[in-house]
């Protein structure tokens, strides 16, 4: 009885026809999208491919010790030589140093922002940092030109600086002729502030992925705000910290304008970090538009090019393997 | 007390059915550890009260079990006596909570000791990403300086306590991480014991494990409670009274009825505990 009131009770099945798949449609999307696909590893491919090809007559004149070669000699036409090992190391250096000021203010960021801020706090901290990665790094040359150059000078370079000159074994590092405030440790300085973000951001991110268990547990043997997170946090996160500090890398390591400002762009060896010096980008933003077109000068250029490439492609690579399991 | 008096107290109880007057001579074979009284809880500044007006006695190395249906207040009862709230802003415990002649819901309480006093196990196993020793050595060095071969002792003396040395012995410089699941909760065990506890907070700690390792974990809390006052919050009837000395149910943040097990799971004096105990809600 009750089973056949439910049924007379239960509306009939809707009636219609079915639209026919248009496969036409369908088609032409998915050729749309494969095709935006298949242009991202195209440009990738054609840019490795020009890069390598500009850069084969210099490799091909002077072979693997363009890389450790310091001669760069573009005006005298017997003695014309090239060689990349000062725009490679100051590369290297600058961002190597830049990654040594930025992380512990980073570290500091993300741990005041996961563990300490009030949460009301935490969202325009979060957010004005993330805007520090909107400045447009013109301005950050700029600023640094007129600003950070005169304080590294007079207040670093004049007072630590020569302090640290004086002593023995490492005084060398710190020990310059070169007084104009332009120098290997300004840009540094100005890209540490560049990345900063980036890293701050990620270390936030991922201290904020340690499940709160795990942090209770810690403080539940009467562990401090630090023991927690030096103990815990750290040791479970440790990985992907890396691998944000290695994007960081990847952003210092290419950096051009900022870089161009402030470092002095002087093609020495430099052999102190107060020394004027230049990297990759700085070399190649000066001197390309100065370069006559299939000379000599651009090809050694390219081949800076194609090597600051190779560096930045297994920097961001390593970050990526290294933070995998973040980006799943 | 002395062993006739408690049963007295029970045999009395059985007979009696009172209400409140009653509860207060549940009292078993000890002294009280941790006085709750008058307890509120608050999640935050609008929320309703999450407990409401708790009276509560954790008796001395007796195991005090905590039933009832999710979201009764039993784990938030749990967090309010290690202070775990504190860490989060805007909960607030309103209230007393006696240990040691103090009240532990003070501003001034130190944190890390009252945590080193009153450990606490977790739901879920939670190994640190180091070592076994480590982990255990890791709650120890917060409170106590101990030399090399100190510090060994206590680990071997804390992993023996959590019934796990024979597994481990051979490994304690390998991951914690390649415990199985019932391995780590007795290590997490082991950490909360090496700091030397008075109190142990187990937090549903079986409910991810499964039959065999949850039969070693309420073996152990056994033979724990001869040096440890310990409270559990179970979901699993049979697992508190198995376990429990004093059995407490909770209902939408209040405390409905505290008795000892035996009387709890057969003669409940309250008709909400009853038909929880038996299954018709929760």
């Amino acid at each position: 009885m009750q089973q056949t009131l439910a049924a007379s009770a239960a509306p009939s099945l809707p009636t219609g026809e079915r639209r026919k798949a248009s496969s036409f449609g369908d088609k032409l999307f998915e050729w749309l999208c494969r095709g935006a696909g298949i242009l991202v590893l195209l440009t990738l491919g054609a840019i490795i491919v020009t890069l390598f090809i500009g850069a084969l007559p210099a490799f091909e004149r002077y072979g693997l010790p363009f890389i450790w070669s310091t001669e760069w000699n573009p005006v005298e036409d017997h003695r014309e030589a090239y060689g990349g090992a000062v725009a490679i190391f100051g590369t290297i250096v600058s961002a190597i140093l830049a990654i040594v000021f930025a992380v512990p203010i980073a570290f500091g960021i993300a741990f005041y922002l996961t563990e300490l801020a009030p949460s009301w706090l935490k969202r325009p901290v979060g957010t004005a940092i993330e805007l520090l990665a909107a400045v447009p790094s013109i301005i950050y040359g700029m600023w640094g030109l007129f600003v950070v150059v005169p304080f590294v000078q007079m207040n670093i370079q004049l007072t630590f600086g020569e302090a640290l000159a004086a002593l023995p074994l490492i005084g060398f590092i710190f020990e310059t002729t070169n007084f104009a405030g332009t120098s290997l440790f300004t840009a540094s300085l100005v890209l540490a502030i560049m990345i900063l973000p980036f890293i701050a951001a990620t270390m936030r991110d991922v201290f904020e992925q340690v499940p709160p268990v795990y942090k209770e547990s810690a403080y539940g043997v009467g562990a401090t705000r630090w023991e927690v997170v030096s103990g815990v946090v750290i040791p479970y996160t440790r990985i992907s910290v890396v691998g944000g500090i290695m994007l960081g890398l990847g952003r210092a390591l290419g950096e051009t304008m900022a870089v161009t400002f402030v470092i002095g762009n002087a093609n020495r060896m430099p052999a102190s970090i107060f020394d004027a010096s230049t990297t990759i980008a700085s070399v190649v933003a000066m001197e390309f538009p100065e370069s006559l077109a299939g000379s000599l000068k651009q090809s050694a250029l390219f081949a800076l090019g194609f090597l600051l490439f190779v560096i930045s492609f297994v920097v961001l690579a390593a970050s990526r393997w290294l933070l995998r399991s973040r980006l799943k | 007390m002395s062993m006739t008096e408690q049963q007295a107290g029970t045999t009395s109880e059985g007979a009696s059915f009172g209400g409140v007057q009653a509860r207060s001579t549940v009292a078993i074979n000890a002294t009280s550890r941790i006085s709750v009284r008058n307890l509120d809880f608050f999640y935050g500044s609008g929320d309703t009260k999450a407990l409401k007006g708790i009276n509560l006695e954790l008796p001395d190395r007796q195991v005090t079990g905590m039933i009832g249906p999710s979201g009764c207040g039993k784990s938030t009862l749990l967090r309010v006596l290690n202070r775990m709230y504190s860490l989060y802003p805007g909960q607030r415990a309103v209230g007393e909570v006696i240990m040691d002649g103090r009240n532990m819901l003070d501003a001034d309480v130190d944190l890390n000791e009252l945590r080193a006093k009153v450990g606490m196990v977790f739901q879920k196993p939670t190994p640190f990403p180091m070592t076994i020793h480590d982990n255990i050595a890791f709650g120890v060095r917060l409170h106590e300086k101990l030399s090399k071969s100190e510090m060994d002792e206590r680990v071997e003396w804390a992993l023996s306590r959590a019934a796990i040395w024979g597994e481990v012995k051979d490994r304690l410089h390998t991951s914690a991480l390649g415990l199985s699941g019932g391995q780590q909760q007795r290590l997490c065990i082991a950490r909360t014991i090496a700091v030397r506890p008075e109190v142990i907070l187990f937090d549903e700690p079986t409910s991810a494990l499964d039959p065999i390792s949850t039969l070693k974990i309420e073996e152990l809390i056994d033979e724990l409670k001869r040096d440890f006052t310990i409270c559990i919050v179970t979901h699993n009837m049979q697992q508190a009274a198995r376990c429990a000395d004093q059995v407490a149910f909770f209902y939408l943040g209040e405390l409905v009825e505290v008795a000892p097990a035996a009387q709890m799971f057969t003669a409940p004096r309250e008709k909400r505990t009853q038909e929880y105990i038996t299954g018709r809600f929760g």
